[in-house]
C-alpha cells in the first residue's frame, strides 16, 4: 500500500473503522488528505484515475459492464489542517448490470475554518446497482462548512441509493444538493439525517425527476435543531410517466430556539402516476417525551434518545 | 396494612367536563390491585394523574407517596422515586431500538438482564432485541415491550393500563406472569382494567363508577358486580362489564 500508514490509520480511527478492512485485497480504496493521495487500491473492473488539483482531487471512476463488487469501496476524503479548502471532483460511470457500493467518510476533526466541496457527476447504467454511504465526522467547533453536490443518472432498471449522516462532531454549515433522473423501472432513494445545535445551518436541497414508467423514488430527510440551529429542507419530486410512484417523507425536530422550513414539491405531470408526501415538524412527540420522564429520564435525556432514533440508520 | 400511595379527595376537570370526583384510594405496599370500573368511568385519568402528565396536573385533593405529597413533582420525578405508568396505548419510536428503550428505564443495564424482561413477557430476545419500537410492531407486542421496560426498571409501583388490551389470549398468561414476577420483586401493581380476567389476577380491588370509587374489597367480592351487572353508583346508566377476558 503506498500511503502514509499513520494518517490513515488515525483517519480510519476517528471514525471507528478498522483499518485492516484496507489491507484486504477485495477492498477497492482511495484515501484522500486535503489534495494529496495516501493511499490507492483498485480491484478487477474498478478503474480510478486520480489527479490532484490545486485545492482537491478530481477522480474519474469507472465500473465496467457485469462487475458487481461485493466488497463496499472505501473513499476517504479527510483534512486534517485547522483551515483551508478541499474540492473533490468525482465523475463516476457504472456500466450495465454492475454493482458498487461506497462508504465515502468525511473527516474535519480539527476544522476551525475548512471548506469541503463536493462536485459528483454519476451515470449509473442500465440494471445496475449503485449505493453511496456517506459518513462525515467534524470538530466539535463546528468550523466546518460542506457542500456536497451532484447530478445523477439513473438508468433503465438501475438503483441509486444516497444516504448522507453525520456520526460526530458539530455540522458548522452543510448544503446538499442533489439531482437525479430517473428512467423506466429505476429506483432512486435519497436519505439525509443530520442533528444540529448552536448556531449550525443545514440546508437541503434534493430533487428526483421520475421520467420514466415505473420508476420510484424516495426523498426521506430526517432532521433535528435544537439552540440556534437552522435548517432549510426543499425537496422535489416530479414525475411525468405512467405508473411512477415517488414518496417524500420529511421528520423535522426543533427544539429551544431552532428553526425548520421545510418545502416539499410533488409534481405530477402524468394521470397514471402517483406520489405522496409526509412531513411531521415540530418538537418531540408529547407522549414519547412522556414516556420516557415516566421511567426516570430527564426531558433532556429523553428528546436525546429520542432524536437519536430518529436519526439513527435502519438496519439493513 | 401499609399505604404506599394514597388518593385523597381528587377532583380533577378536563375541558370543562368534571372527570374525578373527591375521589379517595389507597393502594397497599407489595400489592397486585385491580382499579375495575366501565368505560369511560375515570380509570386512565386516575392513572394519568397519578403519574402526573401534562393536562393531569391541575386538580384538587393530594397524591400521597410514603407519606409525601407528590402532586408537585414533575413526571421524572415521580418517576425517580419508582412511580411508573404502562400506557394503554403506548408511544411508537421511530428508529429507537427495543434494546435502547428498555436500556433507559433498566435498573440493571446488562444486555443479559434486557434480554431477561423481554423473554419474561414472552417475546424472543434473539428476534426482538434490535428491532424498533415504531409502527412494525403489533399492538400487542408494543405492549410487551413496554411491559418489559416496566420490569426493567424495578419500580415501587407500577400503573398498568389495560395491560391485557390487544394482547392474544395465548399470551396473556405470560403478561400475568410478568406481573407476579413485579409482585415478587415487592413492586406495588396497580391494574387498571375493565375485563374479569385481569381482575382475577389482582388480590385487592376497587370498584370505579362515575369518577369516584364506589366499592372496594376481595376480587370476589368486586367479581360479583361482574355478574349482577349492578354498580351501587349514581352513574345514570347501568355499566355492564365483560363476562369474561373481553370488553364491554
Ligand atoms: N382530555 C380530555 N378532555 C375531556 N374529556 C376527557 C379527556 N380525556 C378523557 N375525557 C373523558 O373522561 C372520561 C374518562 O375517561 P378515561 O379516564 O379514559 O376512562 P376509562 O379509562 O375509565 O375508560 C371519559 O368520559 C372521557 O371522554
Ligand atoms: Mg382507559
Amino acid at each position: 500500500m503506498s500511503a502514509d500508514l499513520t494518517t490513515i490509520n488515525d483517519l480510519y480511527e476517528k471514525i471507528n473503522s478498522d483499518p485492516h478492512e484496507l489491507d484486504d485485497p477485495n477492498v477497492a480504496h482511495l484515501v484522500i488528505d486535503h489534495n494529496k493521495v495516501l493511499g490507492q487500491h483498485q480491484v478487477p473492473g474498478l478503474h480510478m484515475d486520480v489527479d490532484e488539483l490545486e485545492d482537491g482531487i478530481k477522480a474519474v471512476m469507472r465500473l465496467d459492464d457485469n462487475t458487481v463488487l461485493e466488497k463496499q469501496v472505501h473513499l476517504c476524503f479527510g483534512m486534517y489542517p485547522e483551515k483551508g479548502v478541499q474540492r473533490i471532483i468525482m465523475d463516476v460511470t457504472i456500466g450495465k448490470n454492475a454493482k458498487i457500493s461506497l462508504l465515502s467518510h468525511c473527516v474535519f476533526p480539527y476544522a476551525i475554518d475548512v471548506q469541503h466541496i463536493m462536485h459528483g457527476q454519476i451515470r449509473v447504467g442500465e440494471g445496475s446497482e449503485y449505493s453511496y454511504f456517506e459518513r462525515h465526522v467534524h470538530s466539535p467547533k463546528g468550523g466546518v462548512k460542506v457542500y456536497p453536490n451532484a447530478k445523477v443518472e439513473i438508468g433503465k432498471r438501475a438503483t441509486f441509493r444516497t444516504e448522507f449522516e453525520l456520526l460526530r462532531g458539530r455540522v458548522g454549515l452543510i448544503e446538499i444538493d442533489y439531482e437525479a433522473t430517473c428512467q423506466a423501472e429505476s429506483i432512486l432513494e435519497m436519505n439525509t439525517r443530520i442533528s444540529g445545535r448552536a448556531d449550525d445551518v443545514i440546508k437541503v436541497r434534493e430533487i428526483g425527476h421520475l421520467v420514466g414508467e415505473h420508476s420510484k423514488g424516495v426523498l426521506t430527510s430526517k432532521i433535528a435543531v435544537r439552540e440556534n440551529a437552522r435548517a432549510e429542507v426543499y425537496n422535489e419530486l416530479t414525475a411525468t410517466a405512467a405508473y411512477a410512484r415517488g414518496h417524500v417523507d420529511c421528520s423535522e425536530i426543533v427544539q429551544d430556539n431552532g428553526i425548520v422550513s421545510a418545502i416539499p414539491i410533488v409534481r405530477v405531470e402524468h394521470p397514471k402516476a402517483h406520489i405522496t408526501h409526509e412531513a411531521a415538524i415540530g418538537s418531540v412527540d408529547n407522549k414519547q417525551l412522556e414516556t420516557l420522564m415516566s421511567r426516570g429520564l430527564s426531558e433532556d435525556d429523553a428528546v436525546e434518545l429520542i432524536i437519536s432514533g430518529l436519526l439513527s440508520r435502519k438496519k439493513k | 396494612m401499609m399505604g404506599v400511595l394514597e388518593v385523597k379527595g381528587l377532583s380533577l376537570t378536563l375541558d370543562g367536563n368534571p372527570i374525578l370526583n373527591k375521589l379517595d384510594i389507597d393502594f397497599w405496599d407489595g400489592h397486585v390491585h385491580a382499579v375495575v370500573g366501565p368505560n369511560g368511568a375515570g380509570k386512565s385519568t386516575l392513572a394519568a394523574t397519578i403519574m402526573g402528565l401534562s393536562g393531569y396536573r391541575d386538580f384538587e385533593g393530594d397524591i400521597i407517596f410514603k407519606g409525601e405529597s407528590i402532586k408537585d413533582l414533575d413526571i421524572n420525578e415521580r418517576a425517580k422515586r419508582r412511580i411508573t405508568l404502562a400506557w394503554q396505548e403506548p408511544a411508537r419510536f421511530e428508529g429507537l431500538t427495543i434494546r435502547d428503550f428498555i436500556r433507559s428505564s433498566a435498573r440493571d443495564k446488562s444486555v443479559d438482564n434486557l434480554k431477561r424482561t423481554l423473554d419474561e413477557v414472552g417475546l424472543d430476545s434473539d428476534e426482538y432485541l434490535m428491532r424498533a419500537v415504531d409502527k412494525t410492531l403489533s399492538g400487542g407486542e408494543r405492549k410487551k415491550v413496554e411491559l418489559a421496560s416496566i420490569l426493567a426498571m424495578e419500580p415501587e409501583v407500577a400503573l398498568l393500563d389495560e395491560p391485557d388490551s390487544g394482547i392474544d389470549i395465548e399470551s396473556i398468561e405470560r403478561i400475568f406472569q410478568a406481573v407476579k414476577v413485579l409482585k415478587d420483586k415487592g413492586t406495588t401493581v396497580i391494574m387498571i382494567t375493565h375485563s374479569l380476567a385481569v381482575l382475577n389476577q389482582a388480590e385487592h380491588a376497587f370498584l370505579m363508577c362515575n369518577g369516584t370509587i364506589v366499592d372496594k374489597g376481595v376480587v370476589s367480592k368486586i367479581r360479583s358486580y361482574f355478574e349482577d351487572k349492578c354498580i351501587p353508583c349514581p352513574h345514570k346508566n347501568v355499566p355492564r362489564m365483560a363476562k369474561t377476558g373481553g370488553r364491554v
